[in-house]
């Protein structure tokens, strides 16, 4: 029970059930599908991309409690960012879930402000592409990819 | 409120589950430091000690290739893997050994049917019809066939209990259907479906009917000639059977007709390189070494189910499904998938606001292992409106204690995702 505090958070809870930034985003000019077949989340990630940086950014789709909540928490993360930026802030998340040392991945999560509340997962290997899903398709939005994001 | 019991509840049926559970070791493993509630039987059954020695034995005492070596070895493992064949045919009331080809499973005996008899029998808009709540193995093979033959799919519709429309079903017969494919028992909701009224209106209209029987031999007796049906398919594994083993019985007289699908050894009686002269039933269809200690672990399950009795089976499988779905139903947030009027084995649920995915980890901390996804059944999902469901399934080693044991899960579920 306890461990599994760890891992659904009040923040976790809070943004899967009342995701910010969800919608579709019309004027978006960058924006791309991801499907984790394993479990059918499926997200869509919408982004104004404007002089390099994200002016707006939005996102629709279905999953469960760690995936809606790593799309909007992301979406908070990333606004007013360059490319560059959230290109990088991607690669700590994805290091502070996945690295093999825990100190370094605890230390790198913790530079990311409210993103670290994702530290649960490194625990659960299988929920870390729940939680990453967003971010591939955030990448592969960016990169224009006409085939939809997979975490796999 | 439900009670917990310590002791399982063999119920009415007669099953004494709590020495059916000494069969099967697995179950004496905590996990998480709890005992082991195993609810995902539909997706594969654990192994009773029956089968585990008979693989052991196979290895240890009397292996060795078949239907080749003139040495004592090998004729004892022929008989043997024999021997589990004539188990199957007896199993299915086959009219003859034959008659029933080893497989992988109900997957590959489903494509064989599909890539042998469909590839040399159906034409470019003929029909073949399946239902709206099939597996993906009854419907991926059949959409290949429509890509490389042109052969067209139909698909009949189920009512929001989950109940097949039988008078749909019958229209949907129309002058170019061939071949009638349907589940026995649904895999994501657990209805049973009226195959032998399926079966006599496709036989009356002069198709095909093949019988995928994946989630219905583990829990009531089947006899293919009293169907009438012409193909019927089941998987090993999720009969307490070794997985990578299965069967496809098959009507000798269509079998006959049908060229081989896989080329190789032993499915031929002669090999020169300009022409040659393919084996006999059953082993036309057998290319390749089998699964040898697979197949006489088959034999192994089956004995070990007839041995508990189908009778005793089936009563304990429906009485559990039904307090399972009586229990789910009183918990207020949940939300079963499906009423079918005839249900076995398998039920299939949501909890607003909640994703199946957080709710199977959760119930894992509690040693309750259930299926969360789409259950290879994704049309099932877009039918009833979900994009995935939790499925809690059935066998011989479970009890009342095992559904007692998911509702306090669930109701630890609630907590943990406050909802």
């Amino acid at each position: 029970m306890s461990e599994l505090r760890d891992l659904y958070q009040e923040m976790i809870l809070d943004h899967g059930k009342r995701p910010r930034n969800f919608g579709p985003l019309p004027e978006a000019n960058r924006h791309a599908d991801g499907h984790n077949p394993l479990c059918g989340d499926k997200v869509t990630v919408a982004v104004v991309l404007k002089d390099g940086k994200v002016a707006d950014v939005r996102f629709t789709g279905q999953g469960c409690a760690i995936s809606m909540a790593s799309a909007s928490l992301m979406t908070e993360a990333i606004k007013g960012k360059t490319e560059a930026e959230l290109r990088a802030m991607f690669q700590k998340f994805h290091t502070g879930l996945t690295g093999a040392d825990d100190a370094q991945a605890a230390s790198v999560l913790a530079g990311l402000d409210k993103l670290a509340v994702f530290g649960g997962v490194r625990d659960y290997p299988v929920r870390v592409k729940c939680a990453t899903l967003p971010w591939h398709t955030l990448i592969a939005a960016l990169d224009r990819a006409a085939q939809p994001a997979k975490t796999e | 409120m439900t009670v917990m019991r310590p002791v399982p509840s063999s119920g009415a049926s007669g099953l004494d589950v709590a020495a059916v559970r000494r069969d099967f070791p697995i179950l004496a493993r905590p996990v998480h430091g709890k005992r082991l509630v195993y609810l995902d039987s539909a997706a594969s059954a654990q192994k009773p000690r029956q089968v585990i020695e008979a693989e052991r034995h196979v290895y240890e005492a009397e292996y060795a290739n078949i239907h080749r070596g003139v040495y004592a070895l090998s004729e004892a493992a022929t008989a043997a893997y024999e021997g589990a064949r004539e188990k199957v045919r007896a199993f299915l009331n086959a009219a003859e050994a034959r008659e029933i080809v080893l497989v992988r499973g109900a997957t590959e005996a489903i494509n064989l049917v599909a890539q042998s008899y469909g590839r040399a029998f159906l034409k470019a808009g003929d029909e073949v019809l399946i239902t709206e709540i099939e597996h993906h193995a009854n419907i991926v093979p059949w959409q290949m066939l429509r890509e490389d033959r042109g052969i067209v799919l139909k698909v009949a519709p189920v009512n929001d209990a989950g109940d097949l429309d039988l008078d749909a079903f019958a229209r949907l017969i129309g002058p170019r259907t061939r071949l009638v494919a349907v589940a026995h028992v649904a895999n994501a909701l657990g209805t049973i479906l009226p195959v032998e009224e399926i079966t006599k209106l496709a036989k009356a209209r002069g198709c095909t009917v093949l019988i995928d029987g994946c989630q219905a031999v583990p829990h009531q007796a089947v006899d293919v000639r009293a169907l009438g049906c012409d193909f019927y398919v089941f998987s090993g594994h999720k009969l307490y059977a070794p997985t990578g083993i299965g069967a496809l019985y098959g009507r000798a007289e269509l079998l006959e007709k049908m060229p081989p699908w896989q080329g190789g050894g032993d499915m031929i009686r002669s090999v020169t390189f300009e022409k040659t002269e393919y084996n006999e039933l059953p082993w036309k269809f057998e290319a390749g070494t089998p699964h040898i200690a697979g197949a006489i672990g088959l034999g192994a399950a089956i004995d070990y189910v007839h041995g508990l009795g189908y009778d005793a089976i089936t009563a304990h499988d429906a009485e559990l499904t039904e307090y399972a779905v009586g229990a789910l139903s009183k918990l207020p947030k949940v939300r079963v998938i499906g009423t079918p009027r005839r249900r076995l084995g398998v039920v299939s649920f949501v909890i607003e606001g909640a994703h199946p995915h957080d709710i199977g980890m959760i119930l894992d901390r509690d040693a309750v292992c259930v299926r969360a996804g789409h259950h290879c059944a994704q049309p099932t999902m877009d039918r009833f409106c979900v994009p995935a469901t939790v499925r809690a399934s059935f066998g011989v080693y479970n009890g009342r204690d095992d559904v007692d044991a998911l509702i306090a899960a669930l109701r630890n579920v609630e907590k943990v995702l406050q909802l």
